[in-house]
């Protein structure tokens, strides 16, 4: 009975090693970045070193019961053995010096892979705002003054800044091969700090369920191999239209399977005065670059249905 | 034998059986008042989190009338004295004694529902209701929590009285009066947190 | 407006499925319904089951509620995989999101709240007066009132799928999607009311546990000296009453939002809905110890009964027990490190979780020992335990990994997470409730369920629990986040088939455990357990009668060693003959319990479709009943001892002792000693 769960149990390690080893073409195991990179063998470190007790212990589950079976009379038996102190210190202690260098390795990855740390790199890093809506992504390009829906690019080796918030339901930030994720939320603003060591184009997608059109929530997101590959994917947002608060009005109607737009300019401010429709006032107004009136008025612009009372 | 123990459970037991049983129902009572303690302090830790999303609108010091809720304080404190009381004169058996004491126990909790109701009324007539920012819904959630209880101790204070009016003071009676007695003064402390950390602190 | 918001359009006459499911469900019911008339049951099923305050027919009832509500979340999960292997490469299968959004969170909330709750408080009633050598709860009504407050609950989940619509929302009802703004139907108002209710019944339940624990063990037993299945469930009420409160204000604070336009989550006004996430997790994560740590004691209870050992380690396990409890409440942020709380904040959270790993782990090894040097019998308990070690190594090792916030950025919402706690709810709290199940049905009904079937469905649930979930764990590296309705990523569609084989060998394995009651009802009397002690083990519910009689124990037993009735069968005292019987304290059976359940449903009914008027109604019936209740002067009664002797004596003359050979009497003191079993609130 006992032994035909070997074959059970060999039979998922293989899946999951190969799993493992297969990299797992366009997930978090296929890392590009140098986060999901650092994340991917924070991810082998710790399933190690884990190993050291899982192993051992199912090793000895599957052992002891079968030495100790009823039917094997030559196995000792002693009814009344049930203290042990050399074993309980044992018990104890094992799992605790596993658990401390774990504890260790938590804080100083947690540390390094805070995603509101900046990135060290001697280029300039690129910042885009992202608005979470009904159900696609926007992302603006302050610097650049253009947007795009559903669609995100950014030149490889780059440090990229995101600032996220959401004008919906919450939904979460996430692009497997490049590192973690973030929560998209009203009314407060959350950054990740991601950067794209090989250029290609990764999935991004919302990974926090929001509402009936959240499995179409994805997106492309292109790491350009050159700056002029990216200036050309500037030049080709340019020519849509230009996002004020009349064609936000649009993108905050619910839909489903977004397709691909782009907008050649934005009004200043724009992802400001979105947080700001769930927050009044705070700081944004000073980060926004806009006096507080001015952020109000923008703010109300964009309510389809005004929700700040006055 | 069956006679014997009849008897027995008719008297020595009988008590012995009701003191067990009352001590076992106050022990639960107890834990019952301690996951009650516990949803106060959600409401508590809610009101300290949208203490300050006013919305635009009125902030504690606007609405806060310290000397209101201090007479409503001193209704509700009096009405946990009072009914100590009660329960003194329930333990020497004074029936009257305790009916008395009750009553104005009632009193002074009526009273005190009373001045907390109008003050709400006034506040949503006024326009601060509860819809108007996070910082409002927090006031009249945890306030009207508390008002809730205190309501139903009430209701539970008068179901008491006719009680002890019909039956006397029995056993049952007297360890529901200490659950009671519990609840009160239960209330009475967490009143007193809401109005430290709501109108004192508030007020400031 | 005589009927709030209720009209003809809430029942979902052209959705063919649902439909279907509600006919089924319908003929299912009238068949029952008229069984029960054929055979002129009514009277029976009223008098000693529904209206019962007897806690083995209490745990008996919860069992069957958790085994239907298994089968409806059961039918979800199928549905679910079902759609995730049609639903690939362009197709999008047969459920719209507006519907299979409701499956996934239905699935969550009954599997959680109206299965795994019910099962594990259903043990609880039946085992832990019987281990405590105590003749009832303390509060013998509150019981009863619990258990219909339970499926007032349920009651509320399954008519929803009748009438209106279930919540959207995922299991957690996350706001802002709960609110108004994002939910305006009433699925979200059943999830509240349903989890409302359910709550406050849980609520009474771990109450009325504690005090019978704290004040109505037999005379000897020391608290360190109660068996561990005991003292397990008791770490898991003081997780119940500390943390269940939490949930109820989360809720109602949900529920002000959505009935009164208060601004507690939502996103306007100053809300803030990660109050919610902080809240709701406060109460969720001590929820899942509240799930297992019983189901380690099951565990701990059948391992050293089939080794034929004491269990190792007594006081670490009770310690270990104890410091899980702790524990758990300071965790409950890991549910959401994505939020953006802050390296230090996630680290403290990560470290106080992966710390939990030392005492679960030291149960492990506990339970390794307790095999060390025993005789292991491999029954159908010893399997799912054996099964629950492995498995629950590996889902204890995902849930440490995903404690390491830099590896949850990628790993939360995954499928990877969805493994991860399918491997430790099911490899660790079902797989133990089954074992229990398996180990205590005797104990419940006289004979033994079927060994072959039994153990064909625990290596169906085994091995289906690996085709169903191992492939989860893949498909989240692979990048699949959860609540997909449809995917296009053809690397991923194998995976989505073989989880949806694993459902399918589940299913067989649910197949072999219901025809395994079917085959053992038919069996009984080669099944039945005569001695009331089928297994040789080692505590007291085992030294009465299997059933036991209502009265449980006609003596209460004298305990004098952790293993009671080990160390009775040792001395010889297990089956004296006392020398005479007192009358026994017993509470009578009572229908408030059924009437104030009925009137909750009523209430919890009115309050989501907005029927004021019958909302009141609701409310006043269940005042007045409890009133009703409160003034009622015959609760109780005496058990005669010329019954009890009557019922002892066919129980010794089964086991062929010789009830009037006056030598095998106990010599000690009978003296008649009033039952502490009196209620009186």
């Amino acid at each position: 009975m006992i032994n035909s769960k070997h074959p059970r149990i060999l039979r998922g390690l293989p899946l999951a090693a190969a799993a493992l080893l297969s990299g797992c073409q366009g997930g978090i195991l296929d890392p590009k970045g140098q986060i999901a990179a650092d994340e991917k063998s924070l991810i082998i470190t710790a399933t190690v070193l884990m190993l050291l007790v899982v192993v051992p212990v199912i090793l000895m589950t599957l052992g002891f019961a079968w030495k100790y079976r009823a039917g094997n009379k030559s196995a000792a038996y002693d009814p009344k053995w049930s203290h042990s102190g050399k074993i309980e210190a044992v018990v104890w202690i094992i799992p605790i010096i596993i658990v401390s260098f774990l504890a260790v390795i938590t804080w100083n990855s947690t540390h390094k892979l805070d995603p509101y740390r900046p990135l060290d790199s001697d280029k300039k890093p690129i910042t885009i705002q992202v608005v979470s809506l009904d159900w696609k992504w926007l992302f603006i390009y302050p610097e650049l003054n253009i947007a795009s829906v559903n669609q995100l690019a950014f030149p490889a080796n780059t440090p990229v800044n995101f600032k996220i918030t959401s004008d919906a339901a919450m939904n979460s930030f996430f692009i497997p091969q490049l590192g973690g994720q973030i929560y998209s939320m009203a009314g407060m603003q959350t950054k990740l700090h991601l950067i794209a060591n090989e250029p290609g184009s990764y999935d991004g997608m919302s990974a926090n369920y929001s509402g009936a059109g959240f499995s179409g929530m994805k997106f492309k997101a292109i790491a350009t191999a050159s700056p002029a590959e990216f200036d050309a994917w500037v030049k080709q947002v340019r020519s849509g239209k230009p996002l004020d608060p009349t064609s936000y009005a649009q993108l905050l109607n619910p839909s489903e399977n977004n397709p691909v737009q782009h907008f050649s300019s934005v009004t200043p401010g724009l992802f400001y005065g979105v947080l700001n429709k769930y927050m009044a006032g705070h700081q944004t107004a000073m980060e926004a670059g806009l006096s507080p009136i001015q952020l109000a008025a923008l703010t109300k612009s964009l309510c389809k249905t005004p929700v700040v009372k006055e | 034998m069956t006679s014997h123990a009849t008897a027995l459970h008719d008297t020595h037991a009988h008590d012995h059986e009701h003191h067990d049983s009352g001590a076992s129902t106050q022990l639960g009572f107890w834990l019952y008042l301690m996951t009650d303690c516990i949803l106060f302090a959600s409401a508590f830790a809610a009101y300290a989190v949208l203490f300050g999303n006013v919305n635009g609108g009125v902030a504690g010091k606007e609405i806060f009338e310290l000397k209101y809720v201090l007479v409503e304080t001193f209704a509700l404190l009096f009405s946990s004295i009072t009914y100590g009381f009660a329960m003194i004169s329930g333990h020497k058996g004074s029936k009257a004694g305790l009916l008395g004491w009750l009553a104005v126990t009632f009193l002074f909790g009526a009273v005190f529902i009373g001045m907390e109701l109008h003050e709400f009324g006034t506040l949503i007539a006024e326009g601060h209701g509860p819809d108007k920012s996070a910082f409002l819904s927090g006031f009249f959630a945890l306030v009207g929590m508390h008002g809730l209880h205190v309501t139903a101790g009430l209701i539970w204070m008068a179901v008491m009285m006719l009680e002890v009016i019909k039956t006397g003071l029995t056993g049952r009676a007297m360890t529901r009066l200490n659950c009671l007695s519990m609840f009160w003064h239960f209330l009475d402390i967490v009143w007193i947190c809401v109005f430290t950390v709501v109108y004192l602190k508030g007020a400031i | 407006m005589l009927l709030g918001k209720l009209t003809l359009d809430a029942i979902p006459f052209h959705e063919p499925i649902i439909m279907g499911a509600l006919s089924g469900a319908g003929l299912m019911g009238l068949a029952v319904i008229a069984a029960i008339t054929k055979f002129g049951k009514w009277g029976y099923l009223w008098k000693e089951w529904l209206t019962s305050v007897d806690h083995k027919k209490i745990g008996v009832m919860y069992i069957i509620v958790a085994l239907v509500m298994l089968l409806r979340g059961f039918a979800d999960a199928a549905m679910m995989r079902t759609q995730l292997a049609m639903a690939t490469n362009g197709h999008l299968g047969i459920f719209p999101p507006e519907h299979y959004d409701q499956i996934f969170t239905a699935h969550g909330v009954i599997m959680i709240i109206f299965m795994a709750m019910p099962f594990m408080t259903g043990l609880m009633n039946i085992v832990v007066p019987l281990q405590i050598g105590a003749r009832d709860v303390a509060f013998p009504f509150l019981n009863s009132l619990s258990f219909w407050l339970l499926v007032a609950a349920a009651a509320l989940v399954n008519l929803s799928l009748g009438v209106g619509e279930f919540a959207r929302t995922g299991w957690v009802a996350y706001p802002p999607l709960s609110e108004l703004a994002y939910s305006p139907g009433v699925g979200v108002d059943y999830y509240i009311w349903a989890l409302q209710i359910s709550g406050i019944g849980t609520t009474l339940t771990a109450i009325n546990f504690l005090v019978t624990i704290l004040k109505m063990r037999t005379p000897g037993m020391k608290l360190m000296q109660m068996p561990i299945f005991t003292w397990t469930c008791t770490w898991a009420n003081v997780l119940i009453v500390t943390s269940f409160p939490i949930l109820t204000g989360a809720l109602a604070m949900l529920t002000l939002d959505r009935y009164l336009d208060f601004h507690f989550f939502t996103s306007e006004a100053g809300g803030n809905p990660m109050m919610y996430l902080n809240l709701f997790w406060a109460w969720g994560h001590p929820e899942v110890y509240i799930l297992v740590l019983p189901a380690f004691g099951i565990f701990s209870e059948v391992v050293s009964t089939f080794a034929g050992k004491r269990l190792f380690g007594h006081t670490s396990m009770i310690i270990a027990s104890g410091v899980i409890s702790v524990l758990g409440f300071m965790v409950w942020l890991h549910h959401f490190f994505t939020m953006g709380s802050g390296a230090n904040v996630n680290a403290f959270f990560g470290i106080a979780t992966m710390v939990i790993s030392v005492p679960t782990g030291v149960k492990l090894f506990n339970w390794l020992f307790t095999i060390y040097r025993g005789r292991l019998r491999f029954t159908s308990p010893v399997l799912w335990t054996l099964g629950f070690m492995v498995t629950f190594s590996i889902g204890g090792m995902t849930g440490v990994l995903m404690a390491v916030p830099g590896a949850d950025f990628v790993l939360h919402n995954s499928l990877f997470l969805i493994a991860h706690f399918h491997n430790t709810i099911i490899g660790g709290a079902v797989f133990g409730y089954l074992a229990g199940f398996v180990f205590w049905f005797p104990k419940a009904f006289g004979f033994k369920l079927d060994e072959r079937l039994g153990k064909a469905a625990f290596w169906f649930w085994q091995t289906g629990f690996y085709f169903a979930f191992v492939p989860l764990y893949i498909l989240g590296f692979m990048g699949m986040t959860r609540r997909l309705n449809h995917t296009d990523n053809p690397l991923w569609t194998p995976w989505l088939y073989a989880a949806c084989i694993g459902a399918v060998l589940i299913a067989l394995g649910i197949g072999c455990q219901l025809l395994q009651i079917v085959v053992s009802l038919r069996n009984r009397k080669q099944l039945a357990d005569v001695t009331g002690d089928p297994w040789n083990a080692h505590t007291l519910e085992w030294s009465t009668s299997s059933p036991p009689p209502f009265y449980n124990f006609a003596k209460l037993p004298q305990v004098h060693d952790i293993d009671a009735f080990t160390d009775m069968k040792e001395k010889g005292v297990a089956y004296q003959v006392p020398q005479q019987y007192a009358p026994i304290h017993m509470p009578k059976n009572t229908a408030a319990g059924v009437y104030i359940g009925g009137f909750t449903l009523v209430c919890g009914f009115a309050l989501i479709w907005h029927i004021w008027w019958l909302a009141i109604v609701g409310l006043i019936g269940i005042i007045g009943s409890m009133l009703a209740r409160a003034y009622d002067n015959d609760i109780d009664y005496y058990v005669q001892p010329d019954e009890i002797e009557a019922i002892e004596r066919e129980r010794f003359e089964k086991m062929g002792i010789d009830f009037d050979r006056y030598d095998e009497r106990d010599q000690g003191t009978a003296r008649p000693r009033p039952a502490k079993t009196l209620e009186q609130v």
